[in-house]
C-alpha cells in the first residue's frame, strides 16, 4: 500500500527530528520547518518513515494512505 | 471602515452599458429595480412567487444541479454537490450562511445582506431543509448597523412564523481569513476565527461529529430564486459552462466603487468602461526614454472614469492583468483561467495610469503578511519577508537580490499552509511581478512611471495584534 | 526471628531503587522542557533529545516498578499491594505513601498515553502529559517523608539536586514562555526582522 507523508503545518514546530531521521524525504527550509517529498514513501524507506513519524515532538508529521 | 456599510447600488452612473444582459428576466436578479433602497419582508414577499422549485429535498437538488449554480464565494465549487454531501451526512451538519467577506475590496456581501436580506434568509432555510438540518448560522463580519438590520429581518421572519430551522447571527472578527471555511468553523465552535489543517475534505467539523454546510450568502440568494423560478430560468444568464449571474464589486479608475449584478461571462471592458479602440502606449516615465530588456510597458487604456493601466481580477488572491489584455476578456473562468487569473469573489479594479502598480501592490502584501494566523511556520516567515522583499522593488534602485530572494520565499510558502493564504498571496504578487515589469526595470534605474502616490487599492488600517482580533 | 537480613536487604532495595527512580524522573522532566525549548544535547541530534527522554522515562518505570514492589514485599513495614496505586491505602505512613501513589498513577497515565499516542490524537496527549508536572513534585515529597528518621546526607544531597535542577529547568521554561511573540503577533514580528528597505544610494 502507497504512503505518502504529510506535514500538519499548524501543530509543527520545527524541531527538525524528521529531517534528520529522514533525509532523503525530509529537508529543512531557512526557517527549520520540514519541507517533504510529495511522491509516495518507497519501501525501502517505509520503516524509517514509521520512525520520524513517531520520534515528532509535535505528532504533526504522519503517513497517509495515497489518495 | 465601520462607518460606511455598503456603496450604493448602481445605477449606471458613469454612463456605460448596462451591466446585464437584457432577456427574460433580465438584470437585476438578486437586487431589486429600484437600486440600493433595502428591501422589506413584505415587499419581499410580494416581489416573489411561491417555491415551485422545492416541493421536496430531491426536487430542489436536482434543480440547483440542472442550474449549475456554483459557489459565489470565490472557489466557485458546484453546489448541488455540497448539499448533496450534506444531506447524506449522518448527522444534520449545522446550515452556515458566510457574509463575512473577509477580503476589503470586495462589498458585495454586505450590500446584499443590507438590501435583500430574505433572499439569502430564504436560501438558508432551503439548505437547511436539505441538509434535514433545524439549527442554520449567519456569520457576518461585525457592524453595528448591518447587525440590526439583519437580527430586525430574522425577527420579523420569526413572528410571520417563515422559517423552520432557527437562524443565528454570529458576527465574524474583522480579518483577512474570517470567512475561511476552517476558521469559520472554528469560529462557531467558540474558539478564534483561525485555519484548520485538514487533510481530509469534506464538510469543515466544528467538534467531533458536529459538521457544517458553509455557502455563501449570494449562493444563498441564488438558491431562493432557482427554487422559485428553476433552472432553466437561472441559465438564460450567463454562459453554458458558467450560468447565472452574479455580484461584482468594482473599483473605477476614478477612485469609486460600485456593486453591480452582472451574467457571468460579461464583458469586463463594459464593466469598467474600458474602450480597448482608443488604447496609448504607456507613459515611460519623465525622463523619456522606455527602459532596455523589460519588454513593452501596458499599454494605457482609456476608461469613462479615467485611463487605465491594468486591471486586478479576483480581489487580493487574483491576478493582475495588463488593461488591454482585461479589456478583450469576459468575466469567465473559460478565460481567466488560461491567464493564471480567477472570476473568484467578483473584485475588478482597474489601476489608473499615473500609480505605481508595484507600490500598490506591495501595501497589500504587506496587509496580506500581517493577516497571517500565524500558526504555520512557512507562511508567517515567509509571507513578511516576501512583502518586505516588494517593498525594496518598490522603491528606487532596489539591492539585485530582492527579487531572487522574493522568487525564493514564494516557492518556499507555496503549498506548506494549513490554508490557501500563502498560495493564493504569492499568486498576486507574482502577477504584480510579470504586469508591472516594465516599472520594475525603471525601478533599477531610480526612476518611476508612477505619479500619483495616493493609495489606490483599499487595505485597512489596523493591523491584528491580540487573540481578540481573532475573535 | 528470621528474616532481619532479608528485610534489611529489601528496605535498602527499596530506598536505593526509590533514589535512582527520583533521578531518573528528574532528567525526564529536564528532558523534557529540553525537548519543547527545541534545546540540544553537545554532540546529539535533535531526534536523540526526545529519544533520551522517552527512553530515560521507560527506564525510570522499571526501577519504580523495583521500587515499589520491594517495598510491598518487605515484610518489615506493611504497604498492601493497593496502596502501590491506591492513594493512602496503605498502614505504613499512610500520607506520604499516598502522594507517592498518586504520582505513580500519573506516571502510569503519562506512560500509557504516550505510547498510545497516534491513537489518541495530539490534543488529548498533550492535555495529559502536563500531568508530568504534577507526578514530579509529588514524587519529591513522597521522598521528603517516606524516609525513615536518619536520613544520610547523600540521599539530601540527591534530592536537592533534583529540585535545583527541575527548578532551573522550569525557569528557563517560563521565561521563554513570557518572552515567546504570541501567534497573533509572530507576522508582525517577522515584518520586523525582515531586512529593511535599503537606503537610498
Amino acid at each position: 500500500m502507497k504512503k505518502q507523508l504529510r506535514v500538519d503545518p499548524v501543530a509543527c514546530a520545527g524541531h527538525g527530528a524528521c529531517a534528520e531521521l529522514l533525509p532523503e524525504l525530509v529537508m529543512p527550509d531557512e526557517w527549520g520547518y520540514p519541507i517533504v517529498a510529495g511522491q509516495p514513501v518507497p519501501r525501502g524507506l517505509q520503516r524509517e518513515a514509521r520512525r520520524a513519524v513517531a520520534a515528532c515532538p509535535a505528532l504533526a508529521l504522519a503517513l497517509r494512505r495515497v489518495a | 471602515m465601520t462607518g460606511s456599510l455598503t456603496l450604493p447600488y448602481p445605477p449606471l452612473a458613469h454612463g456605460g452599458p448596462p451591466p446585464g444582459t437584457p432577456g427574460p428576466g433580465g438584470m437585476p436578479r438578486l437586487l431589486p429595480e429600484s437600486g440600493a433602497v433595502p428591501v422589506d419582508l413584505a415587499s419581499h414577499l410580494a416581489g416573489h412567487c411561491a417555491f415551485r422549485f422545492a416541493r421536496g429535498r430531491e426536487d430542489l437538488l436536482r434543480e440547483a444541479e440542472a442550474a449549475g449554480l456554483t459557489g459565489r464565494g470565490g472557489a466557485a465549487f458546484p453546489v448541488a454537490r455540497k448539499l448533496a454531501a450534506a444531506a447524506k451526512a449522518r448527522a444534520a451538519p449545522v446550515v452556515v450562511g458566510n457574509g463575512a467577506e473577509g477580503e476589503p475590496a470586495s462589498r458585495k456581501d454586505r450590500s446584499l445582506l443590507w438590501i435583500s436580506p430574505h433572499l439569502v434568509l430564504d436560501g438558508l432555510q432551503l439548505a437547511a431543509q436539505l441538509a434535514g438540518s433545524r439549527a442554520t448560522v449567519l456569520y457576518v463580519q461585525r457592524n453595528e448597523r448591518l447587525h440590526a438590520r439583519l437580527a430586525g429581518a430574522i425577527a420579523e421572519r420569526a413572528a410571520a412564523g417563515i422559517d423552520a430551522a432557527s437562524v443565528e447571527l454570529v458576527p465574524a472578527p474583522d480579518r483577512f481569513l474570517a470567512g475561511e471555511e476552517s476558521a469559520l468553523a472554528g469560529r462557531l465552535a467558540g474558539r478564534p476565527a483561525l485555519p484548520a489543517y485538514r487533510p481530509a475534505r469534506g464538510l469543515p467539523r466544528l467538534a467531533p461529529g458536529r459538521a457544517a454546510l458553509v455557502q455563501n450568502v449570494e449562493t444563498l440568494a441564488h438558491l431562493a430564486l432557482i427554487a422559485r423560478y428553476g433552472a432553466a430560468w437561472f441559465r438564460t444568464a450567463g454562459t453554458a459552462a458558467e450560468p447565472g449571474s452574479m455580484l461584482v464589486t468594482l473599483h473605477l479608475a476614478d477612485g469609486r466603487a460600485s456593486v453591480a449584478e452582472v451574467p457571468l461571462g460579461v464583458s469586463m471592458a463594459d464593466l469598467l468602461g474600458l474602450d480597448p479602440g482608443r488604447a496609448r502606449p504607456a507613459m515611460a516615465g519623465p525622463a523619456g526614454a522606455a527602459p532596455a530588456g523589460a519588454g513593452p510597458a501596458n499599454a494605457v487604456i482609456p476608461s469613462t472614469a479615467g485611463p487605465v493601466q491594468a486591471v486586478l481580477v479576483g480581489g487580493y488572491h487574483g491576478a493582475w492583468l495588463p488593461a488591454a489584455e482585461a479589456a478583450r476578456l469576459p468575466l469567465a473562468n473559460a478565460a481567466l483561467h488560461p491567464l493564471g487569473a480567477a472570476v473568484g469573489a467578483g473584485v475588478l479594479a482597474a489601476l489608473p495610469a499615473g500609480r505605481c502598480g508595484l507600490a500598490e501592490t506591495a501595501r497589500v502584501a504587506r496587509y496580506l503578511a500581517l493577516e497571517s494566523a500565524g500558526q504555520c511556520g512557512p507562511c508567517f516567515n515567509g509571507l513578511p519577508r516576501i512583502a518586505v522583499a516588494l517593498e525594496r522593488l518598490a522603491g528606487p534602485r532596489p539591492d539585485r537580490s530582492a527579487r531572487a530572494d522574493l522568487e525564493r520565499w514564494a516557492g518556499l510558502v507555496t503549498g506548506r499552509g494549513a490554508c490557501h493564504h500563502p498560495d493564493g498571496s504569492v499568486r498576486f504578487i507574482r502577477s504584480a511581478l510579470r504586469v508591472f515589469a516594465a516599472e520594475a526595470a525603471l525601478h533599477e534605474q531610480g526612476r518611476c512611471a508612477g505619479t500619483d502616490t495616493r493609495p489606490f487599492l483599499p487595505v485597512p488600517a489596523s493591523a491584528p495584534a491580540s487573540e481578540e482580533d481573532w475573535s | 526471628m528470621t528474616g532481619i537480613t532479608h528485610t534489611t536487604a529489601l528496605w535498602y532495595a527499596s530506598r536505593a531503587t526509590g533514589v535512582v527512580t527520583m533521578l531518573l524522573l528528574t532528567a525526564v522532566v529536564v528532558l523534557g522542557i529540553l525537548v519543547n525549548r527545541q534545546g540540544r544535547l553537545p554532540g546529539l541530534p535533535a531526534f536523540a533529545v526526545t529519544g533520551l527522554h522517552r527512553n530515560v522515562s521507560l527506564l525510570a518505570v522499571a526501577f519504580l516498578v523495583i521500587h515499589v514492589v520491594t517495598a510491598i514485599v518487605d515484610p518489615f513495614v506493611t504497604i498492601g499491594l493497593a496502596a502501590a496505586a491506591l492513594p493512602f491505602a496503605s498502614a505504613y505512613k499512610p500520607f506520604w505513601l499516598g502522594l507517592g501513589a498518586i504520582s505513580l498513577d500519573l506516571i502510569a497515565a503519562l506512560i500509557l498515553t504516550s505510547l498510545a499516542r497516534a491513537r489518541i490524537g495530539r490534543r488529548a496527549w498533550r492535555g495529559i502529559h502536563w500531568l508530568a508536572y504534577a507526578a514530579w513534585p509529588l514524587a519529591i515529597l513522597h521522598s521528603l517523608g517516606s524516609s525513615t528518621g536518619a536520613r544520610s546526607g547523600l540521599e539530601l544531597s540527591v534530592l536537592a539536586g533534583c529540585v535545583l535542577a527541575t527548578a532551573a529547568g522550569l525557569t528557563w521554561r517560563l521565561s521563554h514562555a513570557a518572552r515567546q511573540v504570541p501567534r497573533a503577533g509572530r507576522a508582525a514580528a517577522a515584518l520586523r526582522e525582515a531586512p529593511a528597505r535599503e537606503a537610498m544610494r
